[in-house]
């Protein structure tokens, strides 16, 4: 039996072991924090059908329960090293893992909003994150003001992407989507609150996000504006003032708004920095781990033995996560087959 | 007293201010005319517009202005349209481009009356 490690306990982690523990080998997931799930368990639903995050969570986890699936929590590893085509693995428990091959699924962390000081996160009240609203939904805090329900919201797109001052050149890919379901979100909760969604262009990249975009403007009147706030400035009743171009007429604009909300982009993160170390993958100047060809070998890390699953190569919603980690068991199955060849 | 002349003069900032958004005709047209809220500025209407390959007429921006409740000069601005309606057999989203501007028109013909 082939023993497989995967670095990693979120979405692409979990749905990598459970795909390769279906097909017969054994599978250790190492995993950080003290659960599984990663970023998900901070989520309240997905776009774009708005299924709730935690069901998604649920069908996950309910596939660890396999014979050959382990799990070690709080668990980082520290060092992979090659000997006779294995893998021995130090972790920063007690366990010392020999593995057949390693699967990279350390995904990504979320742009820290407070690097963007001119939208003031965590400097006004009133300035929160995509994430600080999905946590806001999962524990039932809604937007209010002193009067009851805000009279304004606005939500700024690409925060910390394609922004080279941001260190980040590359587009997020799910922040457009995350944007209009959120939207959508608040305005079913609060009819009367005005939405507006300040863009640089709306990338409705997936299947159903064109149609969610159009419901936004039809059903839900959501206003959508293009321009990128250049700042935004609290005013002594705590509403946030900001600034924009409209860039479609070709004038300044400036709006008061009750609640900013900022849509952040994803990167690759320390985690996924370490893991890369540790596995010694090369990287790309994104941050992301280089997978060995763009377009047919996205689960091939640079190292022969070692496959990248999920957001660690790049953004990715959950959709395309869950398919890139079965696509990266295949991999697997690949790779080992091919070894048992070149032995006969 | 004469006003003296200092040579200068307040400028009126070119800034559109959304405390001060005139929102009445835009509801009224939202109301009547409600595929006018799914624009995506792609500016297909102008590009083919009769009147906009001749004269200084930009249907889109038009548009937009609307929706930001800037309505000076829209009355003679929309003068210009032929309502030819080629903008509509353009408009990938089949808004009811024409019908917005027979709203608009409508809705000045009728403050006009009022005043009267």
């Amino acid at each position: 039996m082939k023993h497989v490690v995967v670095i990693g306990g979120g979405v692409a982690g979990i749905e990598t072991a459970a795909q390769l523990s279906k097909s017969g080998h054994w599978v250790t997931v190492v995993e950080k924090s003290n659960q599984l799930g990663g970023k998900l368990n901070d989520w309240h639903c997905l776009f774009p059908d708005f299924s709730l995050a935690k069901e998604q969570l649920d069908w996950l986890q309910s596939q660890k329960h396999q014979a050959d699936l382990q799990v070690l929590l709080e668990t980082k590893v520290t060092s992979v090293n090659r000997t006779n085509g294995r893998f021995a693995i130090e972790t920063s428990g007690k366990d010392k893992l020999e593995a057949d091959a390693v699967v990279v699924a350390s995904g990504y962390e979320l742009f820290d909003a407070r690097r963007k000081e001119e939208y003031g996160y965590k400097i006004y009240e009133r300035v929160i994150t995509s994430a600080d609203l999905e946590k806001r939904m999962n524990n039932g805090e809604l937007l209010r003001t002193p009067e009851g329900a805000p009279n304004r919201v606005a939500f700024v797109h690409c925060v910390g992407s394609r922004d080279e001052k941001s260190g980040n050149h590359y587009c997020s890919k799910v922040c457009c989507i995350t944007g209009v379901k959120q939207a959508i979100e608040l305005k079913k909760l609060s009819p009367g609150t005005e939405i507006f969604c300040f863009y640089m262009d709306l990338r409705m990249y997936g299947k159903h996000f064109e149609e969610l975009y159009r419901t936004a403007q039809e059903k839900y009147d959501i206003q959508f504006i293009r321009g990128r706030l250049s700042e935004a400035a609290e005013k002594i009743d705590k509403s946030v003032q900001i600034k924009a171009e409209d860039t479609l007429s070709g004038r300044p604009l400036k709006m008061n708004v009750d609640w900013l909300v900022l849509l952040v982009g994803m990167e690759a993160g320390t985690g996924t920095a370490q893991a890369a170390s540790v596995c010694g993958s090369r990287c790309e100047s994104s941050g992301f781990i280089a997978t060995a060809d763009e377009h047919r070998s996205t689960n091939l890390s640079s190292q022969e033995g070692i496959f990248v699953a999920g957001s660690c190569t790049g953004p990715m919603s959950v959709t395309d996560t869950i398919l890139h980690a079965r696509s990266a068991a295949c991999e697997v199955n690949d790779y080992f087959q091919k070894l048992e060849k070149s032995w006969l | 007293m004469a006003v003296k002349n200092f040579g200068f003069a307040a400028i009126k900032p070119r800034t559109i201010d959304f405390e001060q958004f005139d929102g009445r005709l835009l509801s009224e047209i939202l109301e009547l005319e409600p595929s006018f809220k799914v624009c995506l500025s792609c500016g297909g209407c102008t590009a083919t517009c009769s009147a906009g390959n001749l004269v200084s007429f930009n249907i889109r921006q038009l548009n937009l202005l609307l929706r930001r409740g800037e309505t000076v000069g829209l009355e003679n601005e929309i003068k210009k349209c032929m309502l030819c309606g080629k903008c509509m057999l353009v408009c990938p989203r089949g808004i009811n481009i024409r019908n917005v501007i027979m709203l608009i028109k409508k809705s000045v013909a009728k403050s006009h009356s009022l005043k009267r």
